[in-house]
């Protein structure tokens, strides 16, 4: 049955009720702050039973309060059509054939009317109906794997995407994009990494900061980026693409380890850590940074390994913590921790019998660096070296996101200590990396005439 | 053989025969006669602190050049809630700009340039806001919603303008008619344009985000002057709370005008309610001039069987000397011809003081195709920059016959596309009559093509922000607390028998609460106090800079010492120029300065006689009137300050007899 009050409930559906006004009804409406006119709308969910949100003639919508109501009628009736123009995607021979895997992220959108959230929108022929250029890129199909938000992504939808990504390779595809939310998006990409290995062809994970229902979104031009370096690029990794600055100019292609959010809400914030970025792309192609890549092959022999062990987490250490902490963890049947230490690798000395408990049980602990940049370095303290002793095995420069994901899908394997140490200290694809080039730190500060001019020429 | 347009006469011509007048000759019959009608969007900046959205700081403006970083972006076409793109929404997606905006880090943060959501609304700017929508005497709403309202042009980096409405179905009172108000919405203002060159577009972001007001009337005013009178009323209103920002750019509006069978074109960004007149009145004969055309052209033929049809120019085949076609050589630009059929005359045909048809074309081809002026020629130019002989060749290529019109254009091969669309658009628009536009005014009253009008399907929620509920009892103390109505205030100067001439400083400068409250603490005569700012003030603040120090309660001040010193009013008038450049003095020393002495009616009267003797010395002459004048100008000085000159007159004359 239809719901002819979407959103209301309380005593905003009551009023409704009560007058007998539904919504996308056009209705007048008397009230003690005088008389409104316009059309009933879907209420977000959230919001409160006091009021009826209306859409007056010039568009704008606006809240009637129900305790002022003391009059409302309905005059017409017209239920509103959002859609996205939905056109079929042409097909042009000669053209790589790209598969757009949707999981939920809000890289083509719409809106919500009762939730005020934004929902995504994917088949060929609504992406092809908001972004028109895709289709001088690449013959496109899509194919939802599921709708979740990126909080809720978790090792079952991993595991999902990554059977999906060996199907279509299997398929013969040129190249794979994952439209994804951004909030997870680098925790996936890492995932990917370890369980799609020896990839013939790219996968890019591609997401939008600005709903692709905001006219200055950066989805069309996110989504065209990826189309070109999944379709064209010559660089078969898992990936994510996204805007290099906040201008519309070019956009990063970062390694799917060594990538991580860095800011809450700028178009650019996805940053390679602790190195530079593999490529750059543009709508003109893809411009490789890194020399070493794993270039595209024409084979299918791609390795999926789709293992997650769930019971692992990321402890972020801070000064005074307590052992009890670790002890809960344990007690409640955790099989590894990555600590995010301080500096160099440390965390203090009142956890450490606490730790050495955990190890005694067969708890796999991993040590990573909270300041995200820079290696972990347990030799140089004894701190360091205590913690060693005790089992606490230093992961270099490799970082906490990734490997928390990394020891997630290790524990998948194995239990066996010796068989994850090796699985945690053989790097895949960089996720640790022998050196840290000169230029992979590059956090500069505004305020100095130099950093200043560099902002003021280019438009980043 | 084609009989040629004479471009000068036929402007004339079609000048007369649409009957067209100048605005100081036109009466209300001539409105009456071509269906006038407008209304106004009054756009008012609010005197907060900080921006609507952001805590970036209000009224801090920046130079050009005085930026810290620029940011490119593009803008697409979201779609509205009800499903439809908006026609402004594609044509500026067909324009292909690069916009930049230009950023100054003390006016602007990451929320300016989009790349951080909205923060809680400024309640400062919403009580504000508030309350001139209950003195504007609109149903206020029970919850705000911000609304996202699509602007493509970039003016603003979200792609849209983030705007509320307050209230609706207001009223205010002119002095001949009620104006019903349809709504006021507060919003945040836009970028502020640096330039626009081909396909780029340059902003800065300092205004941006600063909280405005927006009123909005029905079409209700016929006559250009009402429209004046309503937008005064409004601006004087939005003054009344002392609430708002004053000076250049701080109150602008935007004119809606159609006349009979025309459409509404929204004149945008009037910075002076004095030119509104001439620019509403241009701009209904521009639409009456455009139907005279359409029913000129539906006379020749019909809209199914007019076909434009147009071909490349080959440059090398031609001998062009104008400089904009010999370039396109180097340039690799291509030239495109254009055969109108039936245009004739038409290219050259009144629409506006000084423009005809052809530059309603060229103006939308710098704007929708990105080409810059001179960005076109035609066959009803004064001086056609090119041969006969070339032109006649062209004609014969495309086939025109004798009652054709022909456009050349020019420009990058990738915007020919674009630019050939929009010429033949303009021409087939004659045929449905005034397209909807938004248009740029000029100094001389008249406009251009800005952009085409966007509809109501541009508005859709916005879903950074959540609904904020307005109690009943918030909304009856911010009752509690207005200036009274400018319809009343009016009607009070006048039952004061304060000259009208005096009321348009008064009210705009809002003075009115200075006035009262002087006389109702120090009861001096209203008509004088109005009369001592409508006139005396206004006229020495037109002409100098006042200390900064200077201000409306030192003027209070004056007339608090006036009042406690036993005063007479008329030495209000010589006091000001000192208070006004030296704010800090004593009064008492000012009164020094004047050189002022106290002095009874009696002593002031006792010279009068002695002079009367000496007036008759000088003069020998027998004419009071000319003999109380003089004796006046003798004891004018003295008598200021201590009683009304008309009694020492009375009594000069008197002696006199
Ligand atoms: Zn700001």
């Amino acid at each position: 049955m239809e719901d002819l009050f979407q959103g209301y409930k309380g005593d905003a559906l009551e009023t409704l009720k009560k007058y007998n006004v539904r919504v996308w009804g056009k209705t007048h409406i008397v009230t003690t702050r005088g008389e409104f006119d316009g059309t009933i709308l879907p209420r977000a969910e959230n919001d409160d039973d006091q009021h009826i949100v209306l859409k007056i003639d010039t568009g704008y919508n606006i809240g009637i309060n129900i305790t002022t109501i003391k009059e409302m009628k309905e005059t017409g009736y017209k239920k509103a059509n959002y859609k996205v123009p939905e056109k079929e995607f042409p097909y042009t021979e000669g053209q790589p054939k790209v598969k757009l895997f949707g999981t939920g992220g809000t890289i083509a959108s719409r809106l919500d009317y009762r939730t005020g959230a934004v929902i995504p929108a994917f088949s060929p022929g609504e992406l092809y109906g908001s972004v028109p250029e895709l289709a001088d890129i690449c013959n496109l199909t899509t194919e939802k794997v599921f709708a979740v938000f990126s909080e809720n992504m978790g090792p079952q939808q991993y595991i999902s995407l990554a059977i999906a990504i060996g199907k279509e390779i299997e398929n013969g595809v040129d190249g794979i994009i994952i439209a994804h939310g951004t909030d997870t998006l680098h925790h996936t990409a890492a995932a990917l990494t370890y369980m799609v290995q020896d990839l013939p062809v790219p996968v890019v994970l591609v997401g939008s900061q600005r709903s692709s229902d905001r006219p200055s979104s950066d989805a069309a031009l996110n989504l065209m980026h990826s189309a070109i370096a999944a379709g064209h690029g010559d660089i078969a990794e898992v990936m994510v693409c996204m805007f290099g600055p906040t201008s519309d100019e070019y956009g990063f292609l970062h390694r799917g380890t060594r990538v991580r959010k860095m800011h809450s809400s700028y178009r650019s914030t996805f940053r390679t850590l602790g190195d530079t970025p593999l490529a750059t792309v543009t709508r003109k192609g893809v411009n490789a940074i890194k020399k070493k890549y794993n270039h595209r092959r024409k084979d299918k022999n791609v390795k999926i390994l789709p293992y997650f062990e769930e019971k692992v987490t990321i402890l972020y250490y801070y000064p005074n913590m307590q052992p009890d902490i670790i002890d809960a963890l344990v007690n409640c049947g955790y099989k590894g921790i990555i600590i995010a230490g301080t500096g160099l690798g440390h965390v203090n000395k009142p956890v450490y019998p606490a730790l050495k408990r955990a190890v005694e049980k067969g708890v796999h602990i991993f040590m990573t660096v909270q300041t995200l940049w820079g290696y972990t370095h347990m030799f140089v303290y004894d701190t360091g070296r205590d913690l060693m002793a005790m089992g606490v095995v230093p992961l270099d420069n490799m970082l906490p996101e990734a490997a928390y994901i990394k020891l997630g899908w290790a524990l998948g394997q194995t239990n066996d200590r010796q068989e994850v140490i090796d699985i945690m200290e053989t790097p895949i694809n960089d996720e640790t990396t022998k050196r840290e080039p000169y230029n992979g730190y590059l956090l500069y500060q505004g305020g100095v005439p130099e950093v200043e001019q560099f902002v003021k020429n280019f438009r980043k | 053989m084609s009989t040629k347009i004479t471009p000068k006469q036929n402007y004339e011509l079609t000048r007369q025969q649409i009957g067209y007048i100048d605005r100081r000759l036109a009466t209300p019959e001539d409105y009456r006669r071509i269906g006038f009608k407008s209304g106004l969007e009054v756009h008012q900046q609010l005197a907060t602190k900080e921006k609507l959205f952001c805590h970036c700081p209000c009224g801090v403006f920046q130079k050009n050049g005085d930026y810290d970083a620029e940011v490119i972006r593009h803008m697409r076409p979201a779609m509205s809630e009800l499903g439809g793109y908006d026609g402004t929404a594609l044509m500026e997606f067909k324009t292909r700009k690069n916009i930049i905006y230009r950023i100054n880090n003390e006016t602007a943060c990451t929320y300016e340039v989009d790349d951080t959501p909205p923060f809680k609304i400024n309640p400062e700017a919403l009580e504000i806001a508030l309350k001139i929508s209950l003195l504007s005497k609109l149903n206020v709403v029970g919850e705000v919603h911000i609304t996202r309202k699509q602007y493509l042009d970039g003016s603003i980096p979200t792609g849209f303008q983030r705007t509320a409405i307050l209230g609706v179905n207001g009223h205010i009172q002119l002095r001949n008619k009620k104006v019903n108000l349809i709504q006021l919405s507060i919003e945040e203002d836009s970028c502020r344009e640096i330039a626009d060159v081909g396909h780029e577009r340059w902003y800065k972001t300092d205004r941006l985000g600063m909280p405005l007001i927006e009123t909005v009337t029905a079409p209700e005013l016929v006559t250009p002057d009402e429209l004046r009178e309503a937008a005064e009323y409004i601006r004087f209103l939005n003054r009344s709370t002392g609430l708002v920002r004053t000076g250049m750019g701080a109150g602008r509006e935007d004119v809606n005008v159609s006349c009979r069978g025309g459409s509404r074109v929204e004149i945008k960004g009037v910075a002076h309610n004095k030119w509104i007149p001439e620019l509403s009145h241009n701009e209904a004969f521009r639409q009456w001039a455009l139907l005279h055309i359409r029913k000129l052209l539906l006379e020749r033929i019909k809209k199914e069987k007019w076909q434009v049809n147009h071909m490349e120019l080959d440059p090398h085949e031609f001998k062009f000397t104008y400089l904009p076609l010999v370039e396109c050589k180097e340039k690799k630009h291509k030239i495109i011809a254009i055969n109108i059929p039936e245009f004739k005359g038409f290219l050259s045909h009144f629409t506006q003081p000084d423009q005809v048809f052809a530059d309603e074309i060229s103006q939308r081809l710098k704007v929708i195709a990105c080409i810059e002026k001179p960005n076109m020629i035609h066959s009803e130019q004064e001086d056609l920059s090119i041969s006969d002989h070339d032109f006649a060749t062209i004609r014969t290529y495309l086939n025109a016959k004798n009652n054709d019109a022909q456009i050349i254009i020019w420009g990058p091969e990738e915007d020919m596309e674009t630019a050939i669309e929009t010429v033949v658009e303009r021409c087939e628009m004659i045929f449905d009559g005034v397209p909807n536009e938004t248009r740029k005014s000029l100094p001389n009253g008249t406009t251009i093509f800005e952009r085409v009008l966007p509809g109501a399907d541009r508005m859709y929620p916005d879903t950074d922000s959540c609904p904020i509920p307005l109690s009943n009892e918030y909304i009856e103390k911010l009752g509690k607390d207005l200036p009274q109505d400018i319809s009343e205030r009016i009607e009070l100067l006048s039952k004061w028998g304060v000259p009208e001439d005096a009321y348009h400083f008064i009210l705009s400068k809002n003075i009115f609460p200075v006035i009262e409250e002087i006389c109702e603490r120090f009861k001096f005569d209203p008509k004088r106090v109005a009369i001592f700012f409508g006139h005396t003030y206004k006229n020495i603040a037109g002409k100098q800079k006042a200390h900064t120090d200077f201000n409306y309660r030192k003027l209070i001040g004056l007339f608090k010492f006036i009042h406690e010193k036993g005063l007479h009013i008329n030495i209000a008038k010589y006091l000001l120029p000192i208070l006004f450049q030296h704010p800090s003095m004593e009064f008492n020393s000012m009164l020094t300065a004047l050189k002022f002495k106290k002095r009874s009616l009696d002593e002031l009267a006792a010279p009068i006689d002695f002079l009367t003797e000496k007036y008759r010395d000088i003069r020998k002459t027998d004419d009071k009137e000319e003999a109380a004048n003089w004796i006046m100008g003798q004891l004018h000085k003295q008598a200021i300050g201590n009683i009304e000159l008309r009694d020492l007159r009375e009594i000069i004359d008197k002696r006199l007899q």
